[in-house]
């Protein structure tokens, strides 16, 4: 494999280096006054991103000339699938964020560009084929992430959440890096081919506890039961774009990455792992729910939610086969839907002031004087709660169908049970939007760009998103195909 | 049979309209929905004229694959058809019920409706299992905003008891069939209704699909939600609560839990006729004491259901054709009643039966609508509620005469606690001045309340327009459960004839 091939490969990760540092020095000079350009240029370029990732899902892309750099990275279509989930959150993220910094005179062009790097971070580790670059792609983007929690440096709940995710997401990255030592220790390579190899014939004490860490890194990253806590703190405190995004992109390349761990390079061990993954998939869809129901801030809810979803994700992976990997993929793209919708909705909340309304408590009876609104975020609500006819439905029902058909019974059986439990916040809400007289606090106008944004999640996860599901099972099929094709 | 796609125009003409009620004022909305709900009934009018009975089992069959896993198929068989049109027929009446009692967001009331009528069309005309689904559980959304929004005083907590209940009861069933799909690799219901799956797993399934069917019935002692939802919610709601939703119950259990799993269905009858004894019974003698008119229909409407599930678990013709006469007898009955109720909440605000007395002295008409519908209830020959209850003991009677016994103290229970209602509401002395104030119906009351009673005398009086098109569809059932057909209790013998003797051959001379 020559060098020029290994670039060709690589071609969004070079893009958007190139992109990041040219505006990096833009902002230098431009400074704040540039910052709206920026943005857009940075929307730019994660498009064009997008249409550079595409061919490769498009043509299902797997085997040995997906791989580059002597097999440190791999651009496969399973890469792409989580690479355009990605592109589309970060994008939105980007989109929703001007209308929300200028009213608090915070608009900085450190923001686009921040984004910028976190999504560079989030492609390697999506590529990722090998321990180093999983962490140094991990790293990117936790580095840039911390910052963008802090972003309004002012603002103590934002401080407060920049430090709380940078202190736990440096233990959460130890323990990753000492599960990676110890496998490499006995496995004696850190690439995933080999790891795979090297566990073929059996599994040995160490690297098992290697496994064990390596899970336990990551499910920091993905906010799994037992390691979820930073999730409330840190989605209240930090600013709702910031958050918007916390609860999509990261999410997106963490599982898809955990996927690649857990299936590629331990997949000739599933049985070591899967004990693990079902213990953490019912911890949070059970802590998700009833951590929720006590929620007084909207973010917090929403956080407890995405806890709640991840859960459900998780059984998927614990299936531990290509049709659990697809439907994992499926899940994934309805929860970037649903989480934009929730999360846009929640910027779309001001008072007359256009200070951000947050409390749960001034919502009630929202729907008699924003019809609109109050109905997308009940829709909303019922997708995330999994209520047919809505989107969200779909999403678990492909996870449970997976659940089965891998012999889970059980699992499934009480996964589903649980989710009665996550049922009742979500339509706790939907009482205080509909049932409740009204408080008339959330009175304030909202951007046009949130309002486009909104309708067009609303659309996804709107019954018409069944009309998606051949096309979005097809290419999540061939992505998972790849997946297992690199084992 | 028609090239048309008609199941799929009644499906989408309430849609549609629900869109245009969120966008138009309150007059226009009740317009809309009135129109909507009228072009569907004149559908489902073409539907049983176009009905080929004796034809092909399934009927008006479109297929689409427009989803990954499952289909967009529907079709009905007669059994449906009964039920499509119970609901087309309930509507309109259902609108004019609340044109004047709802007064607050009323195009998202009638969005609400007409959705809720999409979503029961689409139950009963599903013939894909995961179809099926999305149409059965999609209606908890409906239904949980027309409870909390328009409902009365203590309707949060109805609601939620509502959405929780019937949600933890299907999402198991959600789990059943993910399982059947994968073991007999289609989603097709009439396949699957004559597929044999393993008797083992079948108990497991049958379990599965009875958690949900028995909550939506509902069966004792999962009935609890019933009484909070009818009492709270607004008279419209009552009416397509009692009229069409608990039908999804029965009609789950005829359409799933029987032709599928016919050995769990036979394994496990003992505990359908056991908690259906138990609902008659019961629940008879709790609406005995009821001093809320609402909550006294809400129990005589779980013990009916008892009848229904005792007829459904006989494993016989009779059974089956009378529990389905039962759903739809009781579906106009219980939803006329609601009615009655309606009609005098709205002038007097109260549902408390003290509260009034004597109206058959200053509301004859009423009075007079009120009896046909009590005596409906009650079960007298003549009315629809007596071909149903009598059909189906016929068919418990032939499996054990002591399930008979206790289900037809129900019966007379019935009776009881109705004539009871009826004469405290009815008769007696005007004791409150502003009840004897109330005016007699007026024209939009008598027409909701003049078709349901023509409808009740019909079916009462020649069943046969009903029963005909679901015969073919029972005697199906009935071939298919013939394996599993329990042995009755009463050891009928045929005796000798007795040879007479030269005698008295002799002596008679």
């Amino acid at each position: 494999m020559d060098w020029s091939q290994s670039l060709r490969l690589v071609a969004p990760e070079e893009l958007l280096s190139i992109a990041g540092l040219v505006l990096l020095l833009v902002a230098a000079w431009g400074g704040d006054r540039a910052a709206r350009a920026i943005t857009w240029l940075s929307v730019a370029a994660i498009a064009a991103c997008a249409v550079l990732v595409a061919p490769a899902l498009c043509s299902g892309a797997s085997g040995p000339d997906t791989l580059a750099f002597n097999g440190q990275y791999r651009a496969d279509a399973f890469a792409s699938f989580a690479k355009l989930l990605i592109y589309a959150a970060a994008g939105a993220s980007l989109i929703v964020a001007p209308a929300f910094f200028e009213r608090v005179k915070a608009m900085r062009a450190e923001y686009p560009i921040l984004i910028l790097f976190a999504v560079l971070g989030m492609g390697m580790m999506v590529s990722a084929a090998d321990l180093i670059t999983l962490y140094i792609g991990l790293e990117l983007n936790s580095l840039s992430a911390y910052v963008l929690a802090a972003f309004l440096r002012s603002d103590d709940r934002s401080a407060e959440a920049g430090l709380k995710y940078f202190v736990l997401g440096a233990l959460a990255s130890g323990i990753l890096l000492f599960g990676m030592s110890l496998t490499y220790g006995f496995t004696g390579t850190t690439s995933f081919a080999g790891i795979s190899t090297a566990l073929h014939g059996g599994l040995s004490h160490g690297a098992l506890f290697g496994i064990t860490f390596m899970l336990a890194g990551l499910a920091f990253k993905i906010s799994a039961v037992p390691f979820h806590m930073w999730t409330p703190d840190v989605y209240e405190g930090a600013p709702t774009p910031v958050t918007t995004f916390f609860a999509t992109a990261p999410k997106v390349a963490a599982l898809t990455l955990t996927m690649r761990v857990a299936l590629d390079a331990f997949g000739s061990q599933a049985h070591a792992w899967q004990q693990i993954v079902i213990f953490a998939a019912l911890a949070s869809i059970v802590v998700g729910a009833l951590g929720a129901i006590g929620q007084q801030n909207i973010k917090r809810l929403l956080a407890y939610s995405s806890i709640n979803n991840v859960g459900f994700m998780l059984i998927g992976l614990a299936a531990a086969t290509p049709k659990g990997a697809s439907a994992m993929l499926v899940y994934l793209a309805i929860y970037v839907a649903m989480s934009v919708g929730g999360f846009v909705a929640v910027l779309m909340l001001k008072d007359a002031d256009g200070a951000p309304v947050e409390n749960i408590a001034d919502l009630a009876g929202l729907s008699r004087h924003r019809k609109v609104l109050s109905l997308c975020i009940a829709m909303v609500m019922f997708s995330l709660a999994g209520i047919p006819p809505l989107f969200g439905f779909w999403g678990k029902f492909v996870v449970f169908q997976a659940a089965v058909q891998a012999g889970m019974v059980p699992l499934a059986a009480v996964g589903i049970a649980a989710s009665v439990i996550g049922a009742f916040y979500y339509i706790k809400i939907v009482k205080i939007l509909y049932f409740d007289e009204p408080a008339m606090k959330a009175v304030g106008k909202s951007d046009w760009m949130h309002q486009a944004l909104l309708a067009i999640s609303a659309l996804v996860i709107s019954p018409a998103g069944y009309l998606l599901t051949v096309w979005l099972g097809h290419y999540a099929n061939s992505a998972a195909a790849a997946l297992f094709g690199a084992v | 049979m028609m090239g048309f796609p008609i199941l799929s125009l009644m499906l989408l003409v309430p849609l549609i309209a629900a869109v245009a009620c969120l966008l138009a004022n309150a007059n226009a909305a009740r317009l809309i929905a009135l129109a909507a709900t009228l072009i569907d009934l004149a559908l489902g009018i073409l539907l049983w004229a176009n009905y080929d009975i004796g034809g092909a089992q399934w009927q008006f069959t479109e297929r689409a694959p427009l989803f990954a896993g499952f289909q967009w198929a529907l079709g009905i068989d007669g059994i449906a058809l009964m039920l499509i049109m119970l609901t087309v027929f309930l509507m309109p009446i259902c609108i004019g019920a609340s044109w004047k009692s709802i007064q607050s967001r009323v195009g998202e009331y009638m969005a609400a409706f007409l959705l809720m009528e999409t979503l029961m069309i689409g139950v009963f005309t599903a013939q894909d299992l995961f179809l099926f689904y999305i149409f059965f559980e999609a209606g908890l959304i409906p239904m949980y905003l027309i409870i909390g929004v328009w409902g009365g005083a203590d309707r949060i907590y109805a609601s939620y008891k509502f959405f929780l209940y019937t949600l933890l009861g299907s999402v198991l069933m959600l789990i059943a069939m993910l399982w059947m799909a994968n073991d007999a690799g289609t989603t097709d219901i009439p396949t699957l209704m004559a597929y044999d799956f393993d008797p083992a797993a079948q108990k497991w399934l049958w379990l599965a699909f009875f958690a949900s069917f028995a909550v939506k019935m509902p069966m004792w002692p999962v009935h609890t939600w019933l009484p909070d939802a009818h009492v709270q919610a607004p008279t419209a709601g009552s009416v397509i609560l009692a009229g069409v939703l608990l039908k999804m119950g029965g009609y789950g259990f005829i359409r799933f839990s029987l032709p599928m799993f016919p050995e769990a269905s036979a394994q496990f009858a003992w505990l359908i006729i056991g908690l259906s004894m138990m609902a008659v019974a019961y629940t008879s003698l709790v609406a005995l004491v009821q001093t809320d008119m609402k909550k006294l229909i809400a129990y005589s409407s779980v013990a009916h259901m008892g009848i229904v599930t005792v007829g459904l678990f006989a494993f016989n013709r009779q059974g089956l054709e009378g529990a389905m006469i039962v759903m739809l007898s009781h579906g106009l009955v219980s939803g006329a009643l609601f009615m009655a109720v309606g009609v005098i909440y709205d002038r007097l605000h109260t549902r408390e039966i003290d509260r009034y007395g004597g109206l058959s002295i200053n509301m004859p008409y009423y009075a007079l609508f009120f009896m046909v519908f009590t005596m409906a209830s009650v079960g007298l020959p003549g009315t629809s509620g007596f071909v149903g209850e009598f059909l189906a003991l016929i068919g418990i009677y032939q499996v054990s005469s002591w399930v008979t016994f206790v289900c037809a103290t129900g019966v007379i229970l019935g009776a009881a606690y109705m004539l009871y209602l009826y004469r405290r509401v009815a008769f007696g002395d005007q004791k409150h001045a502003d009840a004897a104030a109330m005016p007699d119906l007026d024209w939009r009351e008598w027409a909701m309340m003049a078709p349901i009673a023509a409808a009740v005398l019909w079916m009462g009086v020649y069943p046969e327009s009903f029963l005909s098109p679901m015969r073919a569809d029972i005697a199906a059932l009935d071939a298919r459960l013939a394996r599993v057909k329990p042995e009755g209790d009463a050891k009928l013998r045929v005796g000798m004839p007795k040879v007479p003797a030269p005698a008295d051959l002799e002596g008679a001379h």
